[in-house]
């Protein structure tokens, strides 16, 4: 049986024009292997620039036009082309994205909760919308609200609202907690825990590896463009014997509360 | 000399709530004080009314006793320098890194750019073309050339990961080190504050026990 997810040897290329018609080829994603399963939490963890929002763009074939992708990426064991996983982003597949900028700033978030649960295709988008507000805990007066009128928690959770509304079997959240207070920060990461537990598969990706460490089932870490190593959050734990790759060693024992290590000290 | 902020008191408008309600807090020369405080208490407001880019409605601020403001007439910068969090918005997308620095420093700039913080052949390129790590570095170095004597680290490293984030702070502890630059350290991290500070203050302590003191205007 395979995983509902399964990244392999993904690798993505830009071509790039400097200067009138001088072309640069940028390889931003060499080598990406990720595999996700209903009911599991996989965190994917990097350094800002390691890539990690990309693979999450190609999993939903939105890459840019002069994008070129090679490697595997299957859904229920199904290898999909970028087009036919195109047609699976919002149901299927769902893409919690990264910042408020993602919601339209002069529609109230309820016109906007509708057409997205008119795009998922759900027969009553009205009553979708008002359900999907109480269900995310927030009180319906919510709806007449502007994007700017929310809190920082309170978009995360529209946004979550607006993810849901296909009944994905794969959520990719990207980012979901920079910026928010640490209540706001473990709402979030339990309703994806939730979600997860749901039956659904869910990929978070982040740099925030205590976070990833709350939630997660299995942490992947990405470097550069490739991902290196997989690990299990019990593993990080003490000075990080258990830890093999030096690199997500030197994640770990980054961290203030781990000694503030820098690689290069040892 | 330090870096002081007197029972100052700060809203948007005269129908707003007080952001910032009667704050007192001082940071001296060469030491770095975190203030702590969950999101939307006033902790960057208070950061930015220290730094004279707000003016507060009641109370005072003061850099070494003058106002935290640059000198116009004779082109001396800022005394108090503020480094954001988001530094790729803090930079003009159409410039290259040499011409961002040269902001703090027009002429002189990459020379006396320490290598260490910002690598050479950075210099050359534009802002989207560096990651978010290297892009706080230059913001960081940009905030230096000014020799500031206080600086304002405002969630620097909140969306860094976390060897990124040891290494600018490194390199922000050495420089305000060398220079005896005063530092208030924002940010709701605990442990984060507790590696780089000398103390740290919670918000509502520096807001709360003043509060009662002050008469309500009414």
């Amino acid at each position: 049986m395979s995983a509902l997810l399964a990244v392999s040897s993904l690798a993505v290329s830009f071509h790039q024009y400097e200067r009138g018609l001088r072309r640069r080829t940028v390889v931003p994603l060499s080598a990406m292997d990720l595999t996700a399963d209903r009911g599991e939490l996989v965190a994917l963890v990097g350094a800002s620039g390691a890539g990690k929002t990309l693979l999450a763009h190609a999993v939903l074939g939105m890459l840019p036009p002069n994008a070129e992708e090679s490697g595997d990426i299957r859904v229920d064991g199904e290898p999909l082309d970028p087009p036919a996983r195109r047609a699976r982003a919002g149901r299927g597949i769902a893409l919690l994205p990264q910042s408020v900028t993602f919601l339209d700033p002069v529609t109230p978030v309820g016109r906007q909760l509708r057409r997205s649960a008119a795009l998922a295709g759900r027969p009553d988008p009205r009553a979708a919308a008002a359900t999907a507000l109480t269900d995310r805990g927030l009180s319906p007066e919510v709806a007449g609200r502007y994007p700017h009128e929310l809190s920082g928690g309170m978009v995360r959770r529209v946004l979550t609202a607006m993810a849901m509304m296909g009944s994905p079997d794969l959520v990719l959240a990207d980012e979901p907690t920079p910026g928010l207070p640490a209540e706001a920060v473990r709402a979030v990461l339990h309703d994806l825990r939730r979600i997860a537990d749901d039956g659904r598969a869910v990929v978070l990706i982040t740099h925030d590896l205590p976070a990833a460490l709350e939630v997660a089932d299995r942490v992947v870490i990405c470097h550069d463009g490739r991902t290196i190593d997989e690990v299990r959050p019990a593993d990080f734990t003490g000075n990080g014997e258990a830890l093999s790759h030096p690199y997500t060693r030197a994640l770990w024992l980054a961290l203030p509360a781990n000694g503030f290590h820098l690689p290069e000290d040892s | 000399m330090s870096l002081v902020a007197e029972n100052v008191w700060f809203r948007y408008g005269r129908r707003h709530p007080w952001v910032v309600s009667g704050a007192s807090l001082a940071v001296e020369p060469g030491e770095v004080v975190g203030l702590h405080g969950p999101s939307g208490v006033g902790k960057s407001t208070l950061g930015k009314l220290l730094a004279g880019l707000l003016t507060p409605q009641r109370g005072s601020t003061s850099a070494d006793g003058t106002p935290p403001n640059p000198d116009r007439r004779t082109g001396r910068p800022n005394p108090v320098q503020v480094v954001h969090q988001h530094a790729h918005l803090a930079m003009d997308p159409l410039w290259k890194i040499t011409t961002i620095l040269a902001e703090a420093a027009p002429g002189s700039a990459p020379a006396e750019v320490d290598p260490s913080l910002v690598p050479p052949n950075l210099l050359d390129r534009f802002p989207h073309e560096i990651s978010g790590g290297e892009a706080q570095r230059v913001n960081l170095a940009r905030a230096l050339l000014t020799a500031p004597r206080y600086l304002v680290a405002d969630e620097i490293s909140a969306s860094l990961d976390p060897i990124s984030q040891a290494a600018v702070w490194r390199l922000l502890l050495t420089a305000v080190r060398t220079h005896g630059i005063g530092v208030l350290a924002i940010s709701h991290d605990r442990p984060l504050l507790a590696a780089v500070a000398d103390r740290v203050v919670d918000i509502a302590d520096v807001t709360g026990t003043i509060q009662e003191t002050v008469p309500v205007v009414t």
